[in-house]
């Protein structure tokens, strides 16, 4: 769903797929060299997860990279994940528009020519 | 900018192109993808880093990976990725999959059935959207394969969906192309139709677990001899390849060892230490990525700011009929050879 909004938000999305362990997204990510990491968990082990994922991309030097969640995440716990590194927590009732317009403010520019 | 101030920067992507290549080539894993990152935004970061890469390259075997959305390309690359680790050899992949031709965006879902290998750093997946580029997919393709191969990738697989003429086009300028059919109906007639068994060295009958997967491979194998015939007949015109046809599934595993062994016998005999046969598709390949840059040198000419007007102002002639579309190109080609050493462009 994301996946598509975003694609016709005009980015380009690699999809990894459900129930990927810290060490799978942090490896796609670095392989892909992506800008963005979005991350959506509605197994409730956001707590656990998401700063396994933010320091695994820290040891591979991506500090650079904006890493997002959403999914089921009450909001007592936002500011322990943001404290952990986690850039922004999506809450539920977020549009598309309003996470491409992070995205594009946010992220690394790419150089060109 | 300035003339001075652009062939600074330029100076200074290129020492960042430089430094990335020697750091990739040293078995730095981010270096490599932030390298891939350059080639696909064709930069001249990414040129620097070619000019040290590209008389590097050329020792692998590069596999396209093709056929109808959904035929389990991917599913067979991951089992043959397994395969070939198991065999203790690197693999890269490069999948490839089309990008919305209206929003520039893209899905790349390829990689959701390769995420097995995350631990596994002689394993290098990269997705790549096909972009609308003026040079076609070809060339970041070659070039992405090119900077694999220099850094110690031996097998590197390519995968695009076989219905655009581009795509097919990427899968053979591969060594080796791999053509994925699944057993249903109908699947034949639409690779025939998008020209996908011309580009065939080997027919995949995948799925294999499935029911009909004997029969769509006996009638592809009886199509194809039936071709031969018909090839024979025709004396000395170029002929299509006469590809093997095999039978696996990529779910169950079975079927992939001989797909590899298939794989490296090819390689073995006409890869990078023989000259004959490759020959043909080493030349072609070397065209491709030729004509994708002339193209876009040619654009970057002709856009060019000092130059933009005048593009238009023929442009506008072709499109009020006012000048036949040839005399057009021919006047643009002869404009710019004349002063393609003018303007900003100039300032290396
Ligand atoms: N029964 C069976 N299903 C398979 C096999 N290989 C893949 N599939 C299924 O076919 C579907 C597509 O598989 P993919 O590997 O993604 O196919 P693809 O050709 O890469 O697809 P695109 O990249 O989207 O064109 C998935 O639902 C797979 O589970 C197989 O060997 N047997
Ligand atoms: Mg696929």
């Amino acid at each position: 769903m994301l996946a598509r909004g975003l694609r016709d938000e005009g980015f380009e999305v690699v999809y990894t797929g459900l129930r990927q362990t810290p060490e799978m997204v942090v490896s796609a990510a670095l392989q892909e060299d992506v800008d963005v990491v979005g991350l959506s968990i509605l197994s409730g082990a956001h707590m656990t997860l998401l700063p396994r994922i933010v320091d695994g991309l820290r040891a591979q030097g991506m500090d650079d990279v904006l890493v997002t969640a959403g999914g089921i995440i009450p909001d007592v716990d936002i500011p322990v994940l943001r404290e952990a590194g986690v850039d922004r927590v999506f809450g539920p009732g977020t549009t598309i528009r309003q996470v491409a317009d992070y995205i594009r403010e946010n992220a690394r520019p790419h150089e060109n020519g | 900018m300035t003339a001075s101030a652009e062939a600074s920067a330029r100076e200074g992507s290129s020492v960042r192109g430089r430094a990335l290549a020697d750091a990739a080539r040293s078995g730095d894993r981010r270096a490599l993808a932030r390298l891939l990152t350059q080639i696909e935004d064709r930069t001249s970061a990414a040129e620097a880093a070619l000019r040290i890469l590209y008389p590097l390259a050329g020792k692998a075997h590069l596999v396209g990976v093709t056929g109808a959305p959904g035929a389990g390309k991917s599913t067979l690359v991951a089992s043959l990725v397994g395969e070939a680790r198991a065999g203790g050899r690197p693999v890269a992949v490069l999948a490839i999959d089309p990008s919305s031709p209206i929003t520039g965006g893209a899905i790349l879902g390829d990689r959701v059935r390769m995420q097995a290998y995350a631990g596994d750093r002689d394993v290098f997946i990269r997705s790549m959207a096909s972009r609308g580029h003026v040079g076609g997919l070809a060339t970041s393709t070659v070039a992405a394969a090119a900077v694999l191969d220099a850094c110690g990738f031996p097998l590197i697989f390519i995968e695009t969906v076989g219905t655009g003429q581009s795509e097919v086009a990427v899968a053979a300028i591969a060594d080796t192309t791999l053509v994925v059919q699944a057993p249903e109906m109908g699947d034949e007639v639409q690779a025939i139709k998008a020209g996908l068994l011309e580009v065939a060295d080997i027919v995949v009958v995948n799925k294999a677990d499935r029911p009909g997967a004997d029969r769509a491979a006996s009638h592809l194998r009886a199509m194809l001899t039936v071709g031969a015939q018909h090839d024979r007949a025709l004396g000395d015109r170029p002929r299509p390849k006469r590809p093997d046809v095999l039978l696996a599934s990529g779910m169950a595993g079975t079927g992939v060892s001989e797909i590899l062994a298939a794989l490296d016998r090819r390689e073995a005999k006409h890869g990078a230490g023989s000259r004959e046969q490759a020959d043909g598709t080493r030349l072609a390949r070397a065209e491709a990525q030729l004509a994708g840059i002339l193209a876009e040198r040619l654009h970057q000419q002709l856009w060019d700011p000092e130059r933009a007007a005048a593009t238009e102002a023929v442009l506008r002639a072709v499109a009020d009929h006012e000048l036949d579309p040839y005399a057009a190109a021919d006047q643009l080609l002869v404009s710019v050879a004349k002063g393609g050493r003018d303007g900003p462009t100039s300032a290396t």
